[in-house]
């Protein structure tokens, strides 16, 4: 058994060379019907746009969103409004990426439209135009920090009243940081167990 | 009793009577005082109460809080609160490898973490652009729809327990067994089942499975028979259900609701039909629609939903044929720097991920869309003007999964 050949590596079988993979690369979508759309309705507004596995991406200035939503809802048959969500990229500017998803059931089709904020920026609700991105934009906020102005109901959804910090951003880490837990301070300092002066308490450090 | 060892709730009492009554002396000094003024209620005055509904009420499914502003046993206003499960799950994605992610996908909804994989590998396989191939497409399938079947008899068995109707939950949960007994046989797992991969599946079959989960699926019509029998036109369920959350098609895009919510109110939309994935393009089966909108026509989709769900698993049994059950898939996933969103059809309703990529081997930022989160946005609406028994009965329809809309 011991004595058993190992084959040189150069005896091997060559695998056969699979045929390179086409490069997968998003196409400039600046011609689309859609954003062409957008475009002649609300001149100055698109950024850009672009294809990539079939799901248009276009970018809009910040200021126009709201207006964005209603045109796309009216003119474009967008009446569900999918998600809304938030990306950060921390070192660009602006930093955050608004990301909106609407679906048409007529064209049976979806459009993502981004908006830039930068740290602070205020971003137009569109919780007015559809009523299912109220606690969507309430989780970015939450989430991020990203605050829409205009909406009626701005409050953490996810986290509690009272919590540091926006989870979600690149630079809050995934822990030993004070997170606020410390919900009734006087009573409970550390956030919850034994007050100070039980003497049951065991301190663990 | 002192001051300072009144706790904070008696305190706010306190107050509260206190500046009661100095409102009343106020009143009564000024002359001014009538049947209306404060302090003076008559047996028919609208008297608002705030009311906490959970986080620990057993139907709540969870820990789901609703601040309920009641007067009397009428629901003026419903203030959902939600967050309690909260585990930071789409932060725990962008530290991991995309495989990695794929046990955390099970912790989302789970009484349906089969979707809940699928929806998530979908998602890298459209930034991927890989092909899964054919026999992977097929079990992929009879996973999901067997995932369906067990999240709706889930729901049917507690939505009924809710509303006083025990029974049906004991048969309810006895093929709910069977099933995840067949999860079981499958990958190891009864609910977190991580039992899909990137590009394909991790295991083949075992031998037998398919002879008896067909066994089961011919059994199954009768099955749901039986629940029929015990619910469908049983009076006390009917007065529970028929008219309770009455919501129209528009209002419901207008929330963004979707699943058997959407197709009870007429809509027939269903991912599954409208956007097919995986081989949901070739199988025969009809998308159930109600007109009502109502609590009852919520329960009869879903029912007729579970015998649909028979008889694709059936279809994909047939043609079942030995094959490849992984893509083409790199073994370090590195996908170009683009963005994809993807969805399927989950037992809640859409079910997305949108996955930005950096071109690292973890994702940049991985979003969930959970049906359950926002379909219990619509809670306060479809409670409006109810009673709080019927409040019950509502969450029980929405069927929400708090692991789901916390994340």
């Amino acid at each position: 058994m011991a004595g058993e050949e190992k084959t040189p590596a150069s005896e091997k079988p060559e695998k056969p060379k699979e045929a390179p993979r086409p490069k997968l690369e998003a196409v400039d979508a600046s011609e689309h019907s859609w954003v062409r759309s957008i475009r002649s309705a609300l001149p100055d507004t698109v950024v850009s746009a672009k294809q990539f596995a079939g799901q248009v991406t276009v970018v809009v200035k910040r200021e126009q969103i709201a207006r964005v939503a209603r045109h796309l809802k009216d003119a474009e048959d967008f009446k569900y409004c999918v998600d809304v969500t938030a990306v950060d990229w921390r070192d660009r500017q602006p930093r955050f990426d608004v990301v909106y998803h609407f679906y048409s059931f007529s064209k049976n089709d979806r459009i993502r439209v981004k908006c830039g904020a930068a740290e602070g920026e205020d971003v137009p609700s569109i919780a007015t135009v559809f009523l299912a991105s109220n606690w969507c934009e309430r989780e970015t906020f939450d989430m991020f920090g990203i605050r829409f102005s205009g909406h009626p109901d701005l409050r953490r959804i996810l986290t509690w009243d009272g919590f540091h910090g926006h989870p979600l951003r690149k630079d809050f880490p995934l822990e030993g940081i004070d997170t606020g837990a410390a919900v009734y301070p006087e009573e409970w300092p550390e956030g919850g167990g034994p007050p100070k002066n039980d003497p049951n308490r065991k301190v663990v450090s | 009793m002192t001051d300072d060892k009144l706790s904070r709730a008696e305190k706010d009492e306190a107050a509260y009577f206190a500046e009661r009554a100095k409102a009343r002396a106020a009143a009564d000094e000024a002359g001014e005082r009538t049947e209306a003024s404060p302090g003076a209620h008559t047996l028919f005055d609208v008297q608002e109460m705030e009311l906490n509904f959970g986080p620990q009420h057993p139907s709540t499914h969870g820990v789901l809080r609703v601040v309920l502003k009641v007067d009397g046993e009428k629901i003026l206003e419903a203030k959902p609160d939600v967050g309690f499960l909260h585990r930071g799950t789409e932060k725990l994605f962008e530290t991991e490898t995309y495989p990695m992610g794929i046990p955390h996908t099970d912790r989302m909804d789970y009484v349906a973490a089969a979707t809940s994989n699928h929806a998530f590998c979908l998602a890298i396989e459209t930034l991927l652009q890989v092909e899964v191939p054919r026999r992977a497409q097929l079990i992929r399938v009879i996973l999901d729809e067997l995932q369906r079947l067990s999240s709706h008899l889930v729901w049917l068995g507690t939505s009924g327990i809710d509303l006083g109707a025990v029974t049906p939950f004991w048969y309810a949960f006895r093929e709910r067994e069977q099933i995840l007994d067949f999860f079981e046989e499958y990958c190891g797992a009864r609910l977190t089942l991580n039992c899909m991969r990137i590009g394909g599946l991790p295991f083949d079959l075992t031998p037998g499975w398919t002879e008896r989960v067909s066994e089961f699926i011919a059994d199954l019509p009768s099955r749901i028979d039986d629940y029929e029998q015990l619910l469908t036109d049983n009076r006390i369920w009917k007065k529970r259900t028929v008219g309770v959350g009455v919501i129209s098609a528009e209002e419901c895009v207008e929330w963004g609701l979707t699943g058997p919510i959407l197709r009870a109110s007429g809509l027939e939309w269903d991912l599954r039909r409208a956007r097919p994935y995986e081989c949901y393009e070739e199988l025969d089966f009809v998308v159930p629609t109600r007109t009502g909108g109502d609590t009852y026509d919520r329960y009869i989709v879903r029912v007729q939903e579970m015998r649909q769900s028979a008889r694709i698993i059936q279809q994909c049994l047939a043609r079942l044929e030995p094959g490849e059950i992984r893509g083409k898939v790199p073994r370090v996933i590195k996908p170009v720097a683009e963005e994809v969103y993807a969805s399927i059809e989950s037992p809640k309703g859409e079910l997305g991920f949108y996955c930005v990529s950096n071109g690292t081997n973890k994702p940049y930022r991985m979003h969930v869309r959970p049906p359950s989160f926002i379909n219990l946005q619509a809670l306060p609406r479809l409670a409006k003007g109810h009673l709080v028994s019927d409040l019950v009965a509502l969450i029980g329809t929405i069927d929400i999964v708090l692991g789901e809309v916390d994340r």
